[in-house]
């Protein structure tokens, strides 16, 4: 124990060794968590910022799609079956809590699977399933899906809205506004997807990449190998999470991926439309697509007065420049979907107050 | 009689009533206060400051690793009296059954009551039931109120509580809460997760001999460690600074948790309380309470200061310091 502590204060002390200003995002809302929790970004000297990055798979959903997502609920006689962070990500008008409270049939799932054994027991009713998260979450869906078709489950649906991360990173990269010199990449979904499409952004934009773990050690070593490479003026994708990822990622979950969903344009909050970073379903399971099944319309972007997710989810500003954080938004009220989802960069900063910060909290509250 | 179910009969004060107390709760449930069948309990009180305290238990499953709804709702009312510094004597319940509830899980409740309240030295000593309609219920709520004596020499209070005093936690936090969730969703881990479900009078014992070196308790139920320290420091006016790395979690909690976006820190306990203690004794505390099986995993957390007032901070294991806050909104797992 002692000799881990060791080494984490040994790269904390290197990571304070320099002395340039450097602009890091992590990318995984996972990532935001752990380093707020931690304390790792109040340990990090004022030359080294953290910016949180569009890693949070409830965070980035266009609030068109929240507001499709709602209205189905409330036109349709459906179960919808869903992660709970999505329960009370605010729509213009309502969330799914909400219209759960006034008799909508919304239930929270752990699993995919959950969503297929609600639609053997409700034969006589329509089941679909929010699918929302990035390659990780993905394949599993696809396996309910195939296994919904072999089962021959009639009721079952998916609505996809599904993202894929590098597409993301390249708009990321290439925005002039943004000015990351290095991105923290994440563990999980790299066990997916491999280092490879982090060398391919690596060597385009000449920024490093390093797919990092989520102990506070594995997010210190990220940043330490991050930084190593800008003072070698290096630019390559590395992977710190070594005991997860490997560098072909995962081929069949890959494959599942491939198999059943297909590369879409896709709305980000805060990103705009980009393309080929959504996935919807393939021709071969139509059936099962709940856009068609239930004639989904695309709904209007409409803005939320005041709420920064956009810009947080870019790293344009910090949750704190938010002029609503804290005061009108808070995970009890939240305005914006940063600040209700376990991954938002808003509930992290929230949540995880240092302690130097208290004189501002006592202010806003 | 086993084999039946609650019926609406059951609750109508006739033959059927008398049939349901007479079989399934008078017969585990015996005692000298009781067996009168009085319309109230004739109770004999040693001397002392007498402490109340209720409680309603309404949990989804009823049975759960570790425990059920009635082993729960003995320990629950026992452990509040405990940390009150009582001694818990007697109880009282009062259930609200839905029709259709199997007598064969009323029966196995009524039981693991009763065995409940004979470990932690207890009398059932009056009840009440009541059979509602299906769909006005689930399944069973169970309330219990209960009453203890307080021993010379105890004040278990918030406003005792002293800049120096140190906070221990009479072992690892989350079990429960992570055993319901785990039974509701059916989620399922490597090592099970089992409730920590336990009545505490050993603790309270153990405790009485420091008198008032012993300054406050409280058990952390709903809400968790985070927010018994939360209302400790608001309380008492003081802050309460804890550091991370002493704080008891089990592989599993901590395992599972991880995955699902929680924080042990607020997840429920119901076998746990937060003992604030003088300085001077702390050490002697700690290893005296680690002699009784339901706190051996007792641990000092941190201590009390002056600073900042009304407030917790958490002491990471990298050696930064944030507020540990009260928990915002309810605790949803994450996607990914």
């Amino acid at each position: 124990m002692s000799k881990l502590k060791n080494y984490q204060q040994q790269l904390l002390q290197a990571i304070k060794a320099e002395t340039r200003q450097v602009s890091l995002m992590e990318v995984c809302g996972t990532h935001t968590m752990a380093i707020a929790k931690s304390g790792i970004r109040e340990l990090l000297p004022p030359n080294i910022k953290l910016r949180s990055g569009p890693g949070c798979p409830v965070c980035v959903t266009s609030q068109g799609d929240i507001d499709a997502v709602i209205e189905m609920v409330q036109n349709q006689d459906i179960i919808l079956v869903t992660f709970g962070d999505m329960m009370r990500v605010p729509g213009t008008r309502s969330s799914l809590q909400e219209e759960r409270s006034q008799g909508a049939d919304v239930r929270i799932a752990y699993s995919p699977l959950d969503a297929l054994r609600i639609a053997r027991e409700n034969p006589s009713k329509e089941v679909v399933f929010l699918g929302i998260g990035f390659e990780t979450t993905t394949p599993a869906i696809g396996i309910t899906i195939e296994q919904a078709r072999e089962e021959g489950l009639a009721n079952f649906s998916v609505f996809s809205l599904h993202k894929l991360v590098p597409p993301a990173l390249e708009l990321i990269f290439s925005d002039s506004e943004i000015m990351v010199d290095g991105l923290i990449c994440p563990g999980h979904v790299s066990a997916v997807i491999g280092v490879k499409p982090y060398d391919i952004l690596a060597a385009q934009y000449g920024k490093p990449c390093v797919i990092t773990g989520f102990e506070t050690l594995d997010i210190l070593e990220g940043i330490y190998m991050l930084i190593r490479q800008i003072l070698r003026s290096e630019a390559k994708a590395e992977i710190q999470y070594r005991r997860v990822v490997k560098e072909e990622g995962n081929p069949i979950a890959l494959q599942i991926i491939e198999r059943i969903f297909k590369p879409i344009p896709a709305r980000w909050r805060g990103l705009g439309v980009i393309p080929a970073s959504g996935l919807g379903l393939r021709e071969a399971y139509a059936g099962m697509d709940a856009r068609l099944k239930f004639k989904i319309r695309e709904m209007e972007e409409i803005p939320i007065k005041g709420c920064a997710c956009g810009e947080v989810l870019t790293g344009k500003i910090t949750p704190p420049d938010c002029a609503l954080f804290g005061r009108a938004c808070t995970p009890l009220q939240p305005v914006g979907p940063c600040m209700v989802s376990q991954e938002g960069s808003c509930a992290a900063y929230y949540r995880y107050t240092p302690a130097s910060e208290r004189k501002r909290l006592d202010e806003n509250r | 009689m086993k084999t039946g179910r609650v019926l609406m009969a059951h609750g109508s004060g006739g033959l059927m009533s008398q049939e349901l107390i007479e079989q399934v709760f008078k017969r585990t449930w015996n005692n000298r206060f009781l067996d009168p069948m009085l319309d109230g309990a004739l109770l004999d009180l040693p001397p002392g400051r007498v402490a109340m305290s209720t409680d309603s238990f309404v949990i989804t499953p009823l049975f759960f690793p570790g425990g059920d709804i009635g082993k729960i709702s003995i320990c629950g009312t026992v452990n509040d009296l405990v940390a009150c510094g009582a001694r818990p004597l007697y109880l009282s319940t009062a259930m609200i059954i839905e029709e259709g509830l199997p007598l064969a899980d009323l029966e196995r409740l009524a039981q693991s009551m009763a065995a409940t309240a004979r470990e932690a030295g207890v009398s059932l000593v009056t009840g009440d039931t009541k059979v509602v309609e299906k769909g006005s219920a689930d399944r069973i709520f169970i309330n219990t109120t209960g009453i203890g004596v307080i021993p010379d020499g105890i004040d278990y209070r918030p406003s005792r509580i002293q800049t120096g005093d140190q906070i221990i936690v009479t072992g690892p936090v989350g079990d429960h809460g992570l055993a319901i969730l785990a039974q509701r969703e059916g989620l399922r881990f490597a090592t099970p997760a089992v409730s920590d479900c336990a009545a505490l009078v050993g603790i309270g014992k153990v405790l009485e001999k420091y008198g008032a070196d012993v300054k406050c308790m409280r058990d952390p139920t709903r809400g968790g460690l985070a927010t018994v320290l939360n209302e400790l420091a608001q309380q008492s006016g003081k802050g309460m600074v804890v550091e991370e790395n002493l704080i008891p979690i089990s592989p599993v909690v901590q395992g599972a948790c991880d995955m699902l976006g929680l924080d042990p820190l607020y997840m429920a306990n119901e076998g746990k309380m937060v003992i604030i203690v003088d300085p001077e004794r702390a050490a002697e505390i700690i290893a005296d309470l680690q002699t009784v099986p339901e706190a051996a995993g007792a641990a000092l957390l941190g201590e009390v200061r002056s600073e900042p007032a009304g407030m917790v901070l958490i002491q990471t294991e990298l050696g930064a310091q944030r507020i540990l806050g009260m928990l915002e909104g309810e605790h949803l797992p994450r996607i990914c």
